[in-house]
């Protein structure tokens, strides 16, 4: 029973009021603060865009127009709730959960606070009970998220295919080819990380990242990092990668025919989307709620929590940067990167950590493991721009163009 | 607890498994199939398999189903078959022959076995769930790459095989064969 929940510490031994209201606390105030959070990056994302399109943007409902978004909500219950005439009517009323729902448990596993300082692994006291700020801990953790992703393909997918007309299924077609190709590349990175941390838990790999040495943007070389920064914002289908919902193309893309609160659910499950993958790159990479020093005062547990907003915000900034500043990719463009380099580095570079840490156990000179890796290394990447290159000019001479 | 969940999931499996067969849509067949790997992927759960279940649900619904609707939406196939009419006359007698055959089979199987499954650990190989949760996904790595090492690169090398055979194949040198 306890190994088949298996999520909390609080939920070994005999199941007594306080952890079970506890738990429940945990669940309401990581949904609430989900939607609350997701509002905020609504009217943030708007607001930084109007800035860096020197206009003013949303500034009429509430102080700094931050009630804009409660305001756009509350109009999009009451509009029409319109059903195409063609679409496939069960469908295309669930697609809208399934694109929502994922977006919201990949909450669940992001350890959003917590002392991770001398050895405490994240857990602390409330009420007497010992617990983690984080809703769950399974043992696959991180495997969760990815399952999590690919799932929330389907939202998509299925909500153009059931539209019944053809700008939707483009839009559909495209984002999940998308976001099936560049997931591998977000897998392989993960694993690169995973080699290190030694373990798929989110605390675990939380508590993997001590200081700023042992960060994994550092510790893994900056390279996975990199590739999983730019998988995330084509799994997430944000600009510059944001071909599913190109407006000169696809008229509105995959939501084409959605309006009223459906509508609304797949823009609240983009924005959460946004919002977790920023917690999850900071978990991943930048050692989630450890701080770099100890700010004074505040005990430890709050202050993971300020490390972790503090983190998630900047993330969350350059997500509103790339968009204002990147213009759109093309889509053979987009299927290169994926394909063509993305996923071969990400190959490579976990080669390359899986030899230094091999190297590094069996106690091998470092000097000589790094110069025949790097070697290897080139040795591969000629070959594979080779290929490249060669396959092109062959397209060439059959009349291609590019 | 357990019987509970049992219960659910094989609910989950068996309704989709036949929505898979039911269904003249093919998409809605896709979506139930989606709903019997869920329910596999539950099963693996209640067994303490949590690396299984989550490959389960990463590989096989969200990349194999996810192109099995890619090729559906593609080629355009998306209406509603007539499943009354039969192309092959014999194909439904023989495919009931067969699938009884199976399902005697696995019956069949189990039963023999059965001695060996209720025992633990003497007939069957059980895995170790003691300790933390990463010794499941250790013990695994330590059979596929290191009991089954072999077995595992000569599936790897048919499969990439496979992927060039299906490139050659498929693509089109211009001037040799019909320009399109």
């Amino acid at each position: 029973m306890t190994a088949l929940l298996g999520l909390d510490p609080l939920a070994i031994g005999d199941l007594i009021w306080a952890p079970l209201l506890i738990i429940l606390l945990k669940v309401v105030v990581i949904f609430a603060l989900g939607l609350l959070v997701t509002m905020f990056m609504v009217w943030f994302e708007r607001k930084a865009i109007a800035g860096m399109g020197n206009r003013i943007g949303p500034n009429k409902a509430g102080p700094w127009g931050l009630l804009q978004t409660l305001a756009d909500g509350i109009k999009l219950f009451f509009k029409e709730d319109l059903l195409p005439d063609r679409a496939d009517r069960f469908v295309f009323k669930l697609a809208p959960y399934l694109a929502f729902v994922p977006a919201f448990l990949v909450w669940s596993v992001i350890p959003l606070g917590g002392d991770f300082s001398d050895g405490k692994d994240g857990l602390v006291e409330w009420f007497g009970q010992t617990t983690r700020v984080q809703l769950a801990d399974p043992p696959v953790g991180i495997l969760l998220f990815m399952a999590l992703s690919s799932v929330a393909v389907y939202g998509i997918m299925l909500a153009g295919w059931s539209s019944g007309s053809k700008y939707p299924l483009l839009g559909s077609v495209r984002a999940s080819a998308q976001m099936v190709s560049y997931e591998a590349a977000l897998g392989l990175s993960i694993a690169t990380v995973l080699l290190l941390a030694g373990t798929l838990s989110t605390s675990g790999i939380v508590g993997n990242q001590g200081g700023f040495t042992d960060w994994h943007v550092v510790s893994t070389g900056i390279v996975p990092f990199i590739i999983f920064m730019l998988a995330a914002t084509a799994e997430m289908n944000r600009p510059p990668f944001d071909l599913v919902e190109a407006e000169q193309e696809l008229v509105g893309g995959f939501n084409t025919e959605y309006s009223s609160i459906r509508f609304g659910l797949f823009f609240l499950a983009e924005f959460m989307n946004t919002v977790t993958m920023s917690g999850i790159i900071v978990t991943l990479f930048f050692g989630g709620p450890q701080g770099l020093f100890d700010i004074p005062v505040i005990p430890g547990a709050i202050e993971g929590t300020i490390w972790f907003i503090a983190k998630v915000l900047v993330f969350l900034y350059v997500y509103v940067w790339m968009r204002a500043t990147l213009p759109r990719f093309r889509y053979d463009q987009l299927m290169d990167l994926g394909w063509k380099i993305l996923i071969p580095a990400s190959l490579g570079w976990f080669m390359l950590m899986a030899v230094l840490q091999l190297g590094r156990d069996e106690g091998w000179n470092r000097g000589v493991v790094g110069i025949i890796s790097g070697v290897v290394i080139a040795g591969c990447a000629g070959l594979m721009s080779a290929a490249v290159r060669t396959s092109r000019a062959n397209r060439e001479r059959e009349g291609a163009m590019f | 607890m357990e019987l509970v969940v049992f219960v659910l999931a094989a609910a989950m499996i068996l309704v989709g498994a036949v929505g898979v067969i039911v269904r003249s849509n093919p998409v809605h067949a896709a979506l139930s199939l989606i709903l019997t790997l869920f329910g596999v992927a539950v099963m693996f759960v209640a067994q303490n398999a949590h690396f299984l279940a989550a490959v389960q649900v990463i590989v096989y619904a969200g990349a194999i189903v996810v192109l099995f609707l890619f090729v559906i939406m593609l080629l355009g196939v998306d209406r509603s078959e007539d499943l009354s009419s039969e192309p092959f006359r014999i194909q439904r007698p023989l495919a009931a022959i067969v699938g009884l055959g199976v399902i005697g089979l696995v019956v069949a199987a189990v039963v023999s076995s059965r001695d060996a499954i209720m025992v633990r650990g003497t007939g069957l190989n059980v895995a170790d769930t003691v300790g933390d949760g990463d010794t499941n996904i250790k013990q695994l790595a330590r059979s596929v790459f290191g009991d089954y090492v072999v077995a595992f690169e000569v599936t790897s090398v048919l499969l990439v095989v496979a992927v060039v055979g299906t490139v050659l194949l498929t693509r089109r040198v211009k001037g040799s064969g019909k320009a399109s």
